[in-house]
């Protein structure tokens, strides 16, 4: 197994003059199957890397998109080893970085060591924990350390400057930047200062910078992927795949938005 | 015997739990909280103005009152009742609100935040926000606001703006996701009260020392009427802000017993309760790591009470520790048990208790073989006019047992 698919994925993009475009969708959403059938679909029309939200009862980091989407995958039943099963079911089919965003509950319950052996063994490539900080991050760094898998770290624009590059030192794969003081959601307009606070967090970063939250429109990740070395779609995409009304037209039309996307990304030089 | 006051650590643990588990986003103005809580606990312009609005404001201190004809009907000796239920307002909650608001003022904040389950967190932020001139939003679930609309009115007439909760089990636990991505985005402007001694470090701190008035208190006037220290303190633990209040200045007193009763709902059994202490398991919640109602895969579970205050699949970070050291203990009462106490105490005493502070009461009644002989203390937490209509609703006057 290639380790470092994320590492790959962002140095393909930079050959490439662009910015690596990396999308969420809500694991289980409307059904493990269908998540199945969007990997390798996202990854055809142009995803750089996909993070997989795995669904929690009090996601307090989320918006009402994906709230619902969290919602309608425990309600048919996706669990933690569900997802984590489909990932090793798919990882064969395709090379995407898959990177699972789940709050820390489920992680604990399972236990970090068992879910970093099993996160492992699927070909799960990178752990996001919004509700994880440095502080507490300690004993689930050590086991994924142990399992190859990389904890990307959040950094926000209320991080003060020394905490900023101390998360960018400790982060893995790439450092996640949230773009607003706020939770995700789609926005009419980027926050002002934007891109000063990415271009300042590059200089510092030894590992890539990208953004996400609030971002749904090709113009906004198009401004995005200026200044950074990635640019993270979620809520825009997963509010398409809930209003499509079977599973064909869920992957169509996820796919379609990704293409759309990544055109604009793939236009625009990171560098 | 532990040395109960040197807790939590630096990082906000007490032994294993605790913690700060919340989006980035809240580090740095969680560390604000810290620093200014830090200085101005030991400011003494700011102690002094704290106390005074304690004592002419909310009416502070409350009374110890000795409540014979209720310790006859339930079999006990001697049972004294700390009257929160007095305070201005009606609970122990305003104890918290007046120091946080006058914190916030101190902060330079303009704008509060809260949630809350009965509705007595609300009004009591409500009313400190009126106070300071503050603007006040309140997270509700729409399931509270049904069952406790007076509060909801009292809220409005206080000058918030209550923001109705329809997520989740639309409940406390809810009303407190929804207050806390309010607060990750406008974190700069606002301050958020949390009502208990729950949420992310410094917050389950900061509510016990506000509320640790309640124990200085009782450990006070026990002395002065019985001209000893009590036996056993018995309090209600939803949160569990009204019961660490109460216990934590006696913890280093080894002869004091300590009760926490929590909500069983419709029984342990049933699976319908409140009771994280009892048969949860630990996990994080609202930032913490602590007690809680979860499946195997994580999830959280949800919560039942008739007590909308109690009704909350969490718990005190606190507790949790006070629980696996043994210096406190925990049981629990049903929904049946907390209303009959709650109609014992109005009939035989002429005082309605809240149905959160009627689970203290039941834990008496349950416990009275054991408890009789001895010198006991119960935090009546708040009153019980908000929760009349419920009751009314369910079946209203039931017989004494």
């Amino acid at each position: 197994m290639d380790k470092k698919r994320i590492a790959a994925a962002f140095a393909g993009a930079r050959e490439a003059g662009r910015a690596a475009f990396i999308v969420y969708i809500t694991a289980g959403d409307p059904s493990l199957a269908t998540t199945a059938k969007l990997i390798p679909a996202l990854a055809g029309a142009g995803a750089d890397i996909i993070e997989l939200g795995v669904p929690f009862s009090d996601p307090l980091a989320d918006g009402p998109v994906i709230q619902a989407a969290s919602q309608r995958a425990l309600a048919g039943g996706t669990t933690l080893d569900g997802i984590l099963g489909m990932v090793g079911r798919v990882r064969p089919q395709v090379d995407v970085p898959l990177v699972l965003m789940t709050y820390c509950n489920p992680l604990l319950r399972r236990g970090y060591a068992d879910f970093a052996e099993r996160a492992a063994g699927a070909g799960v490539d990178g752990v996001i924990v919004p509700d994880l900080p440095l502080e507490e991050c300690g004993p689930l760094q050590r086991e994924l350390d142990r399992g190859g898998i990389d904890l990307v770290q959040l950094i926000a624009p209320t991080t003060p400057a020394a905490r900023q590059a101390e998360l960018c030192r400790v982060s893995r794969g790439f450092a996640y930047y949230v773009t607003v003081a706020g939770i995700t959601g789609t926005r009419d307009a980027l926050p002002a200062g934007l891109a000063d606070n990415l271009d300042r967090l590059r200089a510092v970063s030894p590992v890539p910078v990208a953004a996400g939250f609030g971002i749904s429109t090709a113009e906004q990740a198009e401004v995005v992927g200026r200044h950074a070395d990635g640019v993270i779609v979620g809520s825009a995409l997963v509010r398409r795949i809930a209003a499509a009304a079977d599973e064909t037209e869920v992957v169509a039309r996820a796919a379609a938005f990704v293409r759309e996307l990544r055109g604009t990304a793939g236009r625009v030089g990171a560098l | 015997m532990k040395n109960f006051e040197t807790f939590p650590d630096a990082t906000g643990h007490y032994g294993t739990y605790g913690g700060r588990f919340v989006p980035e986003t809240l580090m740095a103005a969680l560390g604000e909280l810290d620093a200014a809580y830090e200085r101005y606990r030991a400011d003494p312009d700011f102690v002094a103005e704290l106390e005074l609005l304690l004592a002419d404001y909310c009416g502070r201190p409350t009374p110890l009152y000795r409540a014979d004809r209720f310790a006859a009907a339930v079999g006990v000796d001697r049972l004294y009742l700390k009257r929160e239920d007095l305070t201005h307002t009606g609970a122990h909650k305003i104890n918290n609100t007046m120091g946080q608001v006058l914190l916030a003022t101190r902060m330079g904040k303009k704008r509060i935040i809260a949630e809350t389950g009965a509705g007595q967190h609300g009004v009591a932020t409500a009313t400190a926000a009126a106070l300071f001139g503050l603007e006040c939003d309140v997270y509700m679930g729409v399931k509270d606001m049904e069952r406790q609309r007076m509060n909801v009115f009292r809220m409005e007439l206080l000058g918030t703006r209550v923001l109705p909760v329809t997520s989740g089990s639309k409940t406390l636990k809810d009303a407190t996701n929804e207050a806390i991505r309010d607060w990750v985005t406008n974190v700069e402007t606002t301050h958020y009260i949390i009502g208990s001694v729950v949420g992310p470090h410094p917050y389950p701190l900061i509510v016990r020392d506000f509320q640790r008035v309640i124990g200085v208190e009782t450990r006070r006037q026990v002395m002065e009427r019985e001209g000893r220290l009590p036996e056993v303190l018995v309090a209600c633990v939803g949160g569990g802000s009204n019961a660490i209040g109460m216990f934590h200045p006696l913890l280093g007193d080894e002869g004091v017993e300590m009760i926490g009763v929590e909500a069983a709902g419709e029984g342990i059994a049933s699976g319908h309760h409140s009771a994280p202490l009892a048969v949860g398991r630990p996990g994080v919640l609202h930032g913490c790591f602590s007690y809680l109602l979860q499946d195997d895969d994580g999830q959280v579970r949800e919560a039942h009470s008739v007590s909308a205050g109690l009704d909350y699949p969490g718990v005190g970070p606190e507790h949790s520790w006070l629980k696996d050291s043994g210096r406190v203990r925990y049981i629990s009462v049903t929904d049946d048990e907390a209303l009959a106490a709650f109609h014992l105490l109005a009939r035989r005493e002429g005082i309605i208790p809240a149905l959160e502070s009627a689970h203290a009461l039941a834990g008496v009644a349950k416990l009275a073989d054991e408890l009789r002989g001895k010198l006991v203390v119960v935090n009546l937490s708040g009153r019980g006019d908000k929760d009349v209509a419920a009751v009314a609703a369910r079946g209203g006057e039931e017989s004494e047992s």
